[in-house]
């Protein structure tokens, strides 16, 4: 349990600090972004508390916000995904079930099922954040258009951090 | 009273859920105030640490086109500081309207933080409130206007950028001198639309833009962009103008904050004027 609180604690400033320095200079074409650091979120054991869940997804909301100049709105985000993941767990567990203290991950459970896992928070995400920040309707099309290629470059990004950990999947 | 903390307690993840949603919105109401929080942004002094310790790192890859800008720059001042030397001596000027000279003072800070793809975009500058930048202020780059000062720490400050949605400059046609307004649509960094130019203006292809001085935050005449297309539809009010601005925001390195010496003295009279 120790372990893995440090091991949680690192990935926290680990995403942080890759988010604030690397992938906020990272838009392309000024449409697509990166927000790997969702999945910090997605990657938290099953059986975590929903109420804990909501507090990291706050706090890791905020430090993003400081860097991005835009308190709030990925603190509302990363809420709304935190509270919607554990129903959305227990919708999709798989026929075996998960083990005690399992983190959702693509080596453990396939990648049929962490595509189906994490795309609809990733695109849900993206979604309420995109046209909070725009704020209005105005661009609808376009800010859409940011939508689908950031979710797309999201996933990438999150597929790609994920073959590459392996070994740390189970912890 | 029992059963209703037995309904609390049944579905407290959805109440913690509605109370970190509430603060958040409050937050980002807050955040979109021209005067707003002081300490979660990137003029926070860890925050701001961090970021300008990997733009010190990033600088070294622009370092020959931000020399070449720089040279460019000089070249230019020296030139006119010839020809102001040139005039002053032809018409023996002793003694200097010190109203005129000192009605802007300028700051040079640079940009350790900045973005162009966001709706909102800020740009976070080097300079804080121990150089003497306040909330407020007006910052120009030697290509064009930039933004306006947002909050200040001590040694740095977050700018709200021209490429903010919700940003507006008061602005002027240069050859119609007229008055319109700048602002951002949130689509492409390096266009902006001209709001409130009325059919009877006569526009054409490449009219300067420039600021009109009349908010006292910018100074007069600062460049804006030039006007690259514009469409008058038929039962329209006011032209549809795109600007593109003369500052390629995505290459910002140094800035200028300007202090206007004269804004709390304009500010009080019109103020006055309002009142009464």
């Amino acid at each position: 349990m120790n372990r893995s609180i440090i091991v949680h604690l690192f990935s926290f400033v680990f995403y942080t600090l890759v988010q604030a320095l690397i992938l906020k200079n990272l838009a392309i074409f000024n449409l697509a972004f990166c927000f790997l650091y969702v999945l910090f979120l997605l990657s938290l054991p099953v059986d975590t508390n929903p109420l804990l869940l909501m507090a990291m997804a706050f706090l890791m909301g905020i430090v993003i916000d400081t860097f991005y100049d835009s308190l709030g709105l990925h603190a509302s985000t990363m809420v709304l995904i935190a509270y919607l993941r554990n129903p959305w767990l227990a919708l999709i567990t798989p026929q075996s079930g998960y083990e005690v203290g399992a983190a959702p991950s693509l080596r453990y459970n396939g990648i049929q099922w962490f595509l189906v896992y994490s795309i609809p928070l990733i695109f849900l995400h993206h979604f309420v954040l995109f046209y909070v920040e725009a704020s209005s309707f105005n661009i609808f099309l376009h800010t859409f258009f940011k939508v689908i290629l950031s979710t797309l470059f999201t996933l990438i990004a999150i597929l790609i951090v994920q073959f590459m950990s392996g070994s740390r999947a189970r912890i | 009273m029992g059963r209703l903390f037995q309904f609390f307690y049944t579905y407290r993840s959805f109440f913690t859920f509605l109370g970190f949603e509430v603060i958040c919105i409050w937050l980002v109401i807050q955040n979109n105030q021209y005067q707003s929080s002081k300490y979660f942004n990137t003029s926070n002094e860890v925050a701001a640490n961090i970021i300008s310790t990997s733009s010190n790192v990033k600088e070294y890859f622009g370092l020959s086109d931000l020399n070449n800008g720089l040279a460019a720059e000089n070249a230019r001042l020296r030139e006119i500081v010839v020809q102001q030397q040139k005039i002053l001596l032809e018409n023996r000027l002793s003694k200097i309207d010190s109203t005129k000279l000192k009605s802007f003072t300028y700051t040079s800070a640079k940009v350790v933080n900045n973005s162009v793809s966001l709706s909102k975009n800020y740009i976070t500058i080097n300079k804080g409130s121990d150089d003497g930048v306040a909330p407020g202020m007006a910052v120009i780059s030697e290509k064009g206007i930039v933004g306006k000062v947002k909050t200040v720490s001590r040694h740095f400050s977050v700018v709200i950028s021209v490429l903010n949605v919700n940003e507006q400059v008061s602005s002027l046609i240069k050859s119609a001198n007229y008055l319109s307004t700048t602002q951002w649509d949130g689509i492409d960094p390096q266009f902006v639309d001209l709001k409130y130019v009325p059919r009877h203006v006569k526009l054409r292809l490449n009219d300067t833009i420039v600021t009109s001085g009349y908010n006292a935050v910018f100074p007069e005449g600062i460049l804006v962009g030039v006007v690259t297309e514009f469409d008058l539809k038929k039962e329209a009010l006011f032209y549809d103008v795109r600007v593109k601005l003369t500052q390629d925001f995505a290459q910002l390195s140094y800035v200028d904050v300007i202090k206007s010496v004269l804004k709390v003295e304009k500010d009080s009279i019109e103020n006055l004027t309002i009142k009464k």
